[in-house]
């Protein structure tokens, strides 16, 4: 209790009281609330109209400006069926440039809705129709991908009905949409980050901290005083300036899902924020994932999982006992949550945990791996990647990458991370890696975007996330996830490709391989029908979600041809994630981090799939 | 629901459990398997089969393992209970419904030669997370399932395969009016990284208290432009109240990013004030030191030859989230005597502040604190010979801003 208080009394304070007091607010200040039942509005059918407007909504009773869709925020729930052919009338009330991009659908490119991409944009007042078959099910979402609309509200949930029975049984449903929303406008937010490094974080280390014996210890704070890097760096922005909302609503609404004891409920959960990674649980219930990015997945019974900004995960749940329980969407810096209620009956509340600890970054989301391996020469190893390591020429008691540490992430066979071929491991005890060393990888282009590169980085998909190492409970991990279907291509990748996520956070830059956008037009290529394996190394310490337009790809998780499917992917701070995908869908696609201010600073680029011999 | 629990006990052993070894082992086989339909139904899901301890251990604490144990754990006896260690690790699942023996069994299993024609999905299996009770529709793929013992999908690595050449048109523009494309495309690429912004600052803007008169001092600096190229001006001086300005000029320069946390500058620099009315040309750095020293060091050559060089530096100590201690130092030097300015040649002179800071909001922080200023050598001989003294502290108030 006494943390809570200290930090009730720090946000109160100052700038920050009313955000920190959404995020954690007393005892006295739940008890009116009574709950907002009302479901995201539903559009559905054959011609399905949009409106794009400029308009207010409350929050937590403050009235503040947004972009929604049909006069809602989020934007009204499309429910399609699949085998239709969606037909969507946008009309664009704004005075500036607008559109909608459907994430996660497989459709014709010219139909994905990314401004200067896959076609002009809707100018202002005036009409596109988009018009496309239905080909998936499942749970997705949409949202303007023009300037930094998105943040205002432009953002909605598709729900997709499968043509025939649905695998997942279930009683009741839910769509839960996760979002962030600032008074401040995102203009504004976007040029504080750029003129002032750390603008929104109110969780620095501190002298009083210190003192106090919190946080690091003065030689590791000198150490990374050193390097330049602060490890309460988490979050851009965060509680301090955003409401985390469920459904539009502030923790203090308490949007509120109904259920009967007994009852299969399925929570379609979407997280449509801008920038900010959620941690959610229902404490009292666990949760059975069976669901991510669209697409069904092996049931997994978790206690709490990451979502990235523009993923979505569906979990079954099944509350038994006649009570409320509350649904927690923890930022993952811990600056504050997004709160709703599940409950028999509207106006009851359950307890609203405190936030917990904020987590500070470690070596290894600088880049470093694991700075305890006991050593042992990583040349030696046979990388012939990881199908086959059971047939590997090891010796028992060979001190080079058993399976098991490899399991572990302690070592990384060839194939997951580029970076680490040519790394020598042998030298053991120095360990002294610069933090910008460019031959570590040579692609990157020598720039004042670059501010580190990651010295060792390793594959973090087996692990759940920054702060979540030791909650005490289950959290799902990437490595928890096997696609409930066989993959439809089980083809090897017929070459691999490495793209290093870079960026300053001192200068609020961010880039691939050191490139903005802005500063490189050249597509990323790829010939229709081949199969790549993607290398996607962070030599940042923040999460990258990694959204790749028009296609699924399958993460190399270890699970053969049951490989999961995604359409968006969080790379951990400091280590890779790898992807092969089949490069069906013809045409020119986004390919960005959904972090939307980083997608604005640069960390972006167009992905051209064409016929062998096209466009040269 | 038996079912469901079964197939959960098989997937907390695929997650953490399965040794690479195993993991190598014919997944192909996956959708082979008849379908035990663990049919969807509205009662409720049974309670976990794995007990939360063990999925604990296995998620958090696996880097804290001594290695040593690990390793030789594939030589332990296939048929060990569930040793402790590996229920952590989750390599085996203490009871529930694998037995210890099946999970720590698998390495020696010899799923290689599991035969393909044996349709059905064997308990142990299933445990493992090697194929899973079929739910959906029927398996895309299921009839190339027979084929293989090998490795397939993601665990196959990728070929050495070069990259096609990037294509030299647009797909859009086969669609869409190319112009219009042209113009959105250029809006795209402008919008994602190449910003401009105007920036204005004042670290110092500050009443001085001390003997004698009391005086004011400012210190800002305002830019505008991209990430890299920028039009910085900078502006700093000072006076006494009922005398005027004692001293000020003003720089005008380019300014571009050299590295991750530096930017260099040259220009202009153009006094004002009772003494000369000097212009020099300027070159000097601005940016991050390790430690978070904010530092900025620059050089000056006037119009009459002299050769001025300063160099100055603060460090943010956080009291608290908002309460911040700020020492600060400048060092002015001289390569010669400027008798008309006052300036004697090497160190000139010095000041050592220290200002304690409250932010209000990140851009508004009013300050109290004090500052100690020393001239030396011929400055000081300069100075009092002027009448003034060669040495003061003041006490400051103020506020630094920005916008």
């Amino acid at each position: 209790m006494q943390i809570d208080r200290r930090r009730f009394v720090n946000g109160a304070l100052g700038g920050g009281a009313a955000a920190a007091m959404a995020a954690w607010f007393p005892a006295w200040a739940q008890s009116g609330s009574t709950g907002i039942t009302a479901p995201v509005p539903t559009v559905s059918g054959n011609d399905i109209t949009l409106r794009i407007a400029r308009q207010t909504m409350r929050i937590d009773g403050k009235l503040s400006r947004a972009i929604g869709i049909n006069g809602t925020v989020p934007a009204p729930l499309v429910r399609l069926k699949e085998g239709q052919t969606a037909k969507l009338t946008v009309v664009n009330d704004l005075d500036e440039d607008s559109s909608i991009h459907w994430h996660g659908l497989i459709l014709p490119f010219q139909m994905d809705g990314v401004p200067g991409v896959s076609f002009p944009g809707i100018k202002p007042r005036s009409t596109f129709t988009y018009e496309f078959p239905v080909v998936q099910s499942g749970t997705y979402w949409y949202h303007s991908h023009s300037g930094l609309q998105e943040q205002l509200g432009h953002y909605g949930p598709i729900v997709i009905d499968p043509a025939g029975t649905d695998p997942i049984g279930y009683d009741r449903e839910h769509v839960v949409v996760l979002s962030d929303h600032s008074q401040i406008s995102p203009e504004a937010i976007f040029r504080k980050l750029k003129v002032n490094p750390g603008h929104f974080n109110m969780q620095r280390q501190t002298l009083s901290g210190l003192l106090a014996g919190k946080d690091q210890s003065l030689a590791e704070r000198i150490d990374w005083g050193k390097m330049r890097m602060d490890p309460t760096d988490v979050a851009d922005v965060n509680g301090s300036t955003y409401t985390f909302l469920v459904n539009g609503h502030g923790p203090r609404d308490n949007w509120t899902a109904l259920f009967n004891p007994g009852e299969r409920v399925r929570l379609r959960i979407i997280n449509a924020s801008a920038m900010t990674i959620f941690n959610v649980r229902i404490p009292g219930l666990r949760m059975t994932v069976v669901q991510a990015d669209g697409l069904n997945v092996v049931p997994t019974e978790i206690d709490e999982f990451q979502i990235a900004v523009a993923e979505t995960y569906d979990v079954i749940v099944t509350p038994v006992e006649d009570r409320a329980y509350t649904l927690v969407a923890e930022a993952n810096d811990r600056s504050g949550m997004g709160r709703a209620t599940l409950a028999p009956r509207v106006g009851m509340i359950a307890e609203v945990p405190p936030l917990r600890e904020r987590p500070l970054a470690t070596m290894k989301d600088m880049g470093m791996g694991n700075m305890d391996m006991s050593g042992g020469s990583m040349a030696g190893m046979d990388h012939s990647g990881g199908s086959d390591m059971g047939a590997m020429p090891m010796p028992a008691g060979d001190p080079s990458c058993a399976p098991e540490h490899a399991k572990m992430g302690h070592c990384t066979p060839a194939g997951d991370s580029g970076a680490m071929a040519g790394m020598d491991h042998g030298s053991g005890g120095g360990m002294q890696h610069s933090m910008r060393d460019f031959s570590v990888a040579p692609q990157v282009k020598r720039d004042p975007s670059v501010q580190t590169i990651s010295p060792m980085p390793v594959d973090r998909m087996g692990e759940p996330g920054q702060g979540l190492e030791d909650v005490g409970h289950k959290v799902l991990t990437y490595h928890d996830l096997v696609a409930l279907e066989r993959n439809p291509d089980v083809r090897a990748a017929s070459r691999s490709l490495d793209i290093h996520l870079t960026g300053n956070m001192e200068r609020f830059m961010w880039s691939f391989d050191g490139v903005k956008m802005s500063d490189y037009h050249e597509p990323i290529p790829f010939i229709e029908g081949e199969r790549v394996r993607i290398n996607l190394i962070n030599d940042s310490m923040m999460s990258h979600p990694i959204h790749l337009h028009g296609h699924f790809f399958e993460l190399v998780t270890g699970k053969g041809d049951r490989s999961p499917r995604k359409h968006t992917v969080l790379v951990q701070p400091g280590g890779t994630a790898s992807f092969d995908f089949t490069a069906d869908a013809l045409g020119d696609w986004a390919f960005h981090c959904h972090l939307l201010y980083h997608m604005h600073a640069g960390m972006m680029r167009v992905v051209s799939v064409r016929p062998k011999g096209d466009g040269e | 629901m038996t079912r469901i629990a079964l197939l959960l006990a098989g997937i907390a052993p695929l997650a953490f459990a399965v040794p690479a070894a195993a993991q190598s082992m014919d997944h192909s086989m996956h959708g082979a398997a008849p379908a035990p339909t663990p049919a969807p139904s509205p009662t409720p899901a049974p309670a976990p089969t794995v007990p939360p301890a063990t999925d604990t251990a296995a998620d958090g604490s696996m880097e804290q393992m001594d290695h040593g144990d690990m390793q030789g754990m594939d030589s332990e006896p296939a048929a060990s209970t569930c040793a402790p260690e590996h229920a952590a690790m989750g390599h085996c699942t203490p009871e529930a419904e694998a037995s210890g023996k099946d999970a720590s069994d698998m390495g020696a299993m010899d799923h290689g030669t599991a035969s393909p024609s044996d349709p059905d999905c064997p308990p142990e299996h299933a445990k493992m997370g090697h194929c899973t009770p079929k739910v959906a529709a029927p398996m895309a793929g299921m009839e190339g399932m027979a084929a293989a013992s090998s490795a397939s999908g993601t665990d196959l690595p990728p070929g050495d395969g070069v990259a096609p050449a990037p294509p030299a048109d647009w797909y859009a523009d086969r669609i869409y009016p190319k112009g219009e494309m042209e113009h959105s495309r250029h809006e795209m690429m402008k919008e994602n990284g190449a910003q401009t912004i105007a920036f204005i600052s004042f670290n110092l803007a500050e009443y001085q208290a001390r003997k004698g008169r009391d005086g004011f001092r400012w210190d800002g600096e305002a830019w505008y432009g991209g990430d890299i190229n920028r039009l910085t001006v900078k502006s700093e001086g000072e006076g006494v109240f009922g005398e005027g300005i004692e001293s000020s000029e003003v720089q005008a320069l380019y300014s571009r990013a050299i590295g991750p946390y530096f930017n260099a500058q040259a220009g202009i620099r153009q006094d004002f004030g009772p003494g000369p009315d000097r212009t020099y040309a300027t070159i000097g750095f601005e940016g991050l030191a390790p430690y978070w020293f904010e530092v900025e060091g620059a050089l000056f050559l006037s119009n009459k030859g002299d050769l001025l060089a300063r160099l100055e530096g603060y460090y943010d100590q956080r009291l608290t989230q908002k309460l911040i201690l700020q020492p600060m130092a400048e060092f002015n030097l001289a390569a010669r005597d400027v008798p008309e300015s006052g300036v004697g040649s090497g160190l000139s002179n010095m000041e050592l502040g220290l200002r304690l800071r409250y932010e209000i909001v990140k851009e508004f922080a009013p300050y109290l604190g004090v500052e100690w200023a020393r001239k030396f050598g011929d400055t000081a001989r300069f100075a009092r010979a002027a009448g003034e003294d060669a040495n003061g502290v003041s006490f400051v108030m103020g506020v630094r801003a920005w916008f």
